[in-house]
């Protein structure tokens, strides 16, 4: 009776503590104790060691805002997560947003409009922040997130492993005429005479199909037209592409085949295809490297930059804090900091001066040459509406040609076949 | 002859005494104190079902009927139009094809190496606890953990290729070719969850008589016959447990998928689950989803209706 009795006065003192809790948390949320949470994907320290010393000289002037926190999630499945978050009622305030969702995210009225706040924003320099940077991240002539990073796909080449295949280093590969053709070829002797891998198209691993933008550029191709409304696989151009591609694969063997890793920055491949941001790898590298533009091809030169751009959540409930925040983190004095791991998309920022104050690795000749020249001109990688289930119907329609005796055209026929009803759509 | 269960008297009310000794009696009475324990005992399970089995429920049922772009935040009523397109999606048949290949080769090739691991490990003989040991290992295996490592394994310059290559065999792609990636996930799995029902069988078997078997034996039966006579039949409520748990995990397959395929090369391994998942996650397609997590639900209801109703045909000991 005595432990009966216990129990219902524990169990009512823990219903009781359980409605004061419920109670506590359903009050409204005070003005003076603004919370704000930016999503992001990275989670290297030095990172996050910035972000947060800009965050902390922001709360020292705005006592409205409490606390901002940068949440770092995974790569592989950011834009998933952002979205679950967002439909589970827990959308962040900010968010790092990759160019292949950003036609989603800018055309849905998830992102709220940042003109105003930016620039009416005292010493931003609006009209800095480059128009083609913006491009990607504007509608109807609103920008609505900030392309705080444009970063250049470029080729770092080991010349320790060209020279132990008996290879001439990259600088005269590169002086002697530098296409696709020309690195496969020294690929293939540098697999034959290593058994290394020749190039890599780093995170591409034969399901990342997008990255291959950076080789089918080279040939002129694009996978749908200007307007996204009809699929272009299935050009002569593209069809080309591949089939070097699949060559370098299956018969000259200087690209690893599906299920075969080498990363470059292990000394276990002589080129890799990758952004620049990925140089910071290279501090601890145990070889001699260069860096280089990405190869001509058949179309002559061409670059291509990988986008990514910080948004503020249409649906936060603090968007105006949050925007305010976005204005100070982005202004042309943190817009500097931020340019040792993130190309700035402010054209006074785009030179090999302050990017080489930043990047230790990169030597301002490099930077001069290489870098900036590709951020210039540099075509977005390939982005759509839907891009999540584009990209899918592609991956799923492109595994057939990653097979020793693949039909190219009738592949990238199939590919067509299969994302057109959404292109259309 | 039939009882009807007594009402236990209240003691409280029947205690001897007037009107004004009954208006006395107390409302929180002994036996009410105890049905409020016993509710207080079951409340944590109870909300726990409710809070994360019948709303969910409830909210799929829901959500299908409706069309929620999370992003635009919008939530549109769109009545059966998510049933309609279960008909008209042109992918949903090679998904339940490759739902269908996968499920069938776990339950043959799960159940058919539990049972004959658990005959073989059913003798008393020295080092055996450790056998046992060993194949019920990777069921405390972090699953992820062990679909990572067996993912490097199956590469095309992995492990076990490179196991073959030692004895002259070119190995295939495992991961990469529709027939190998599939029949690769299926064997992950097998060797993930084979000692669970390793151990149940054997729990089976040693609860066998070992009378009925001598009595077999004198009778002149073989091996063979004592085992498909004897030993089958009276394992058969074991059989039936592991098939129905064994049928409702492989249609909860997801990991091994995610990790290892993908759902390719192609679909070839996009099972339903994987399925639903491309569609209200990675698509945001929430409302298809949910359509497809009803008919998820009724694939698992109607497939553990027939098991229960077909084991009166070959379970022993049931009616």
């Amino acid at each position: 009776m005595r432990s009966a009795r216990s129990l219902t006065a524990a169990g009512m003192l823990a219903v009781s503590a359980f409605a004061l809790t419920a109670c506590a948390g359903a009050a409204p949320a005070q003005t003076e104790d603004i919370e704000l949470r930016m999503t992001i994907w990275t989670s290297n320290e030095d990172h996050l060691a910035l972000f947060d010393s800009i965050a902390e000289e922001y709360l020292a002037d705005h006592p409205e805002v409490s606390s901002i926190t940068f949440d770092p999630l995974p790569f592989e499945d950011y834009t998933t997560t952002v979205t679950t978050q967002i439909a589970g009622g827990n959308a962040p305030d900010l968010a790092w947003v990759l160019e292949n969702a950003a036609p989603d995210f800018v055309a849905s009225g998830a992102l709220a409009p940042l003109d105003e706040v930016l620039e009416g924003t005292e010493g931003y320099e609006f009209d800095d922040i480059s128009a083609s940077a913006a491009e990607l991240w504007t509608v109807d002539g609103e920008l609505v997130a900030y392309p705080f990073s444009t970063s250049p796909f470029v080729m770092f080449a080991n010349d320790d492993l060209l020279a132990q295949a008996g290879q001439p280093t990259s600088a005269e590969l590169f002086a002697d005429g530098w296409d696709w053709q020309e690195v496969s070829e020294v690929g293939a002797s540098v697999n034959a005479a290593t058994g290394k891998a020749g190039f890599v198209i780093r995170d591409f691993d034969y399901v990342t199909w997008d990255n291959l933008a950076a080789v089918w550029l080279g040939w002129g191709a694009k996978p749908w037209s200007e307007d996204g409304t009809q699929c272009e696989f299935d050009s002569p151009e593209m069809a080309e592409a591949f089939s070097f591609l699949h060559d370098a694969a299956f018969t000259k063997k200087s690209m690893p085949g599906p299920g075969t890793t080498a990363d470059f920055f292990a000394g276990e491949a002589a080129f890799t295809v990758t952004q620049i941001s990925r140089a910071s790898l290279l501090e601890e590298a145990g070889f001699g490297w260069n860096l280089l533009p990405l190869p001509e091809g058949p179309a002559g030169e061409y670059s291509m930059v990988g986008q990514a751009g910080i948004g503020v959540l249409a649906q936060s409930p603090h968007a105006e804090a949050a925007a305010d925040f976005l204005a100070f983190f982005s202004n042309p004095e943190n817009s500097e900091k931020l340019a040792q791991y993130f190309p700035p998309p402010r054209e006074s920022q785009l030179n090999a001066e302050t990017l080489s104050a930043a990047n230790p690795v990169l030597t301002e000749q490099q930077l001069e040459e290489v870098v900036v020249p590709a951020i210039g001109t540099g075509v977005v990688r390939p982005q759509h509406t839907d891009s999540a289930e584009v990209g899918q119907q592609v991956r799923a329609a492109l595994d057939a040609m990653w097979t020793q005796d693949a039909d190219v055209e009738n592949v990238l026929a199939d590919v067509c076949g299969a994302i057109e009803p959404l292109l259309e759509g | 002859m039939t009882t009807t269960p007594q009402a236990l008297p209240d003691r409280a009310t029947v205690r001897p005494g007037s009107a004004g000794a009954r208006s006395r009696r107390p409302w929180f009475t002994y036996r009410r104190r105890d049905q409020l324990a016993g509710y207080l005992f079951v409340a944590p399970q109870l909300l726990g079902i409710v809070a994360f089995v019948l709303v969910p429920l409830g909210l799929i049922g829901y959500y299908s009927m409706h069309e929620w772009n999370v992003l635009a935040n919008t939530f549109t009523f769109v009545g059966a139009d998510n049933v309609e397109r279960l008909f008209t999606d042109p992918k949903l048949v090679p998904v339940l094809q490759a739902t269908t290949v996968f499920s069938v080769g776990l339950v043959v090739g799960n159940l058919g190496l539990a049972l004959g691991l658990a005959v073989l490990l059913n003798r008393s003989m020295r080092g055996i606890t450790a056998f046992r040991a060993i194949f019920f290992s990777p069921v405390v295996v972090s699953l992820v953990a062990w679909t990572i490592v067996w993912g490097f394994l199956l590469q095309d310059d992995g492990g076990i290729n490179g196991l073959l290559q030692l004895i002259g065999v070119e190995g295939p792609n495992w991961l990469r070719e529709g027939p190998t990636a599939m029949a690769s996930v299926i064997v992950v799995q097998i060797f993930k969850n084979v000692g669970l029902n390793m151990v149940l069988f054997l729990a089976a078997l040693q609860g066998v008589p070992a009378e009925l078997h001598e009595a077999a034996r004198v009778d002149g039966a073989n091996p063979r016959t004592i085992f498909g006579r004897i030993t089958l039949p009276l394992i058969s409520p074991t059989i039936l447990l592991t098939v129905i748990i064994t049928i409702v995990g492989s249609l909860q397959v997801f990991a091994q998928i995610a990790v290892l395929t993908q759902g390719g090369p192609g679909v070839s391994t996009t099972v339903l689950v994987y399925y639903l998942f491309q569609q209200a996650f990675e698509f945001h397609r929430f409302g298809y989803g949910s359509t497809l997590a009803i008919l998820l639900f009724l694939i698992v209801l109607a497939l553990t209706i027939v098991q229960w109703q077909l084991r009166r045909r070959w379970v022993f000991y049931e009616n």
